[in-house]
């Protein structure tokens, strides 16, 4: 699981109001390299949370000097491009689990692919 | 990349190695495949560099095909376990890395809160002919609210009236791009006959 796909993820837990975001638990993380596309990256960063990708970034010890804030004119800043690239594409949770910031449901991550599936008490 | 050449890439995708009746788990064959993605693609400039989402992927045979033809990222959406993981190893054989995959139930997910994330969805959905009937709008319909730009699909063509409808419905616009003939190999048991064409739509949905 990218962090750009973490970013989208939610949990829909019955009850639960704001399960975003989930909160990652690595055991094992890997890094794929990825061609830089800077264009791809540009678009992509307006459709994000930036601060849950900050934080997934953080909690995985990949975060380096992103910084807090967004930074301005980012599409002509191929050093922060290139920032982004690496968390957002690069950076995969390989094996640990997401929790429901407000239910604590957890949710395992098994070879790379998030089980988002629920109990049928729990849809 | 050539349409040949992609076909050929796809011609070594693995597919079901049992599948799922329920789940209407007949692979997209390579043909297909190839010629959907390569009119994506080519005519509509819908895959390099897009953040492509493909819903009911299966083994993958779509998400992989779009990441040939470079896509930013593609991310399959299914329910399924055992297909995830024939895409996963796929993925690995294939040494893609700008793939991702999910495991959720379509049928139950809130699409609202990808609402304009991806740029274009593509999916082969169940076409609902068993005990499921309707399943391939309930897949439109959450194709159509991820999607920024896009949605290209395959339906039966007897249901192209009433999909038709829908999308002016839904203040789409769709488009028949192509007829095909589906050659749905017999690959269950009820299946008597070897092999059965069934006439199929290959339509794209495009948002104002």
């Amino acid at each position: 699981m990218k962090l750009l796909t973490h970013n989208m993820l939610t949990s829909h837990v019955k009850g639960v109001t704001n399960g975003y975001p989930l909160l990652i638990k690595a055991t094992e993380v890997k890094v794929n390299q990825l061609d830089f596309n800077p264009q791809f990256v540009s678009r992509m960063i307006p459709k994000l949370e930036w601060g849950a990708l900050v934080q997934a970034a953080e909690d995985l010890g990949y975060r380096q000097d992103l910084p807090g804030e967004l930074v301005v004119d980012y599409q002509q800043n191929e050093e922060f491009l290139k920032k982004v690239h690496r968390v957002l594409l690069e950076v995969e949770v390989m094996e640990g689990f997401l929790k429901c910031p407000e239910s604590g449901r957890e949710f395992p991550i098994t070879k790379g692919i998030p089980n988002m599936l629920l109990n049928d008490d729990e849809a | 990349m050539k349409l040949k050449e992609l076909e050929s890439c796809l011609q070594q995708v693995d597919t079901f190695e049992e599948p799922k009746i329920l789940l209407e788990q007949y692979p997209t064959s390579p043909h297909i495949a190839a010629c959907m993605l390569y009119t994506i693609h080519n005519t509509f400039g819908d895959i390099e560099g897009k953040l492509v989402a493909d819903l009911g992927c299966g083994c993958g045979v779509l998400s992989l095909g779009a990441s040939m033809l470079d896509a930013g990222l593609s991310v399959g959406f299914d329910i399924d376990s055992d297909a995830l993981d024939i895409f996963r190893r796929n993925a690995e054989e294939f040494e893609m890395s700008n793939l991702d995959m999910i495991q959720c139930d379509l049928c139950c997910l809130n699409a609202e809160v990808y609402a304009r994330k991806f740029d274009t969805v593509i999916m082969n959905p169940p076409f609902g002919t068993k005990h499921n009937q309707g399943i391939d709008m309930t897949f439109l319909r959450a194709g159509l609210t991820m999607a920024e730009t896009a949605v290209y699909s395959l339906h039966k063509t007897s249901t192209r009236e009433h999909i038709q409808k829908k999308a002016k419905d839904w203040g789409v616009k769709m488009e028949v791009i192509a007829e095909l003939r589906y050659d749905l190999p017999a690959s269950y048991k009820f299946h008597k006959k070897k092999s059965v064409d069934i006439q199929v739509d290959f339509l794209r949905f495009s948002k104002a």
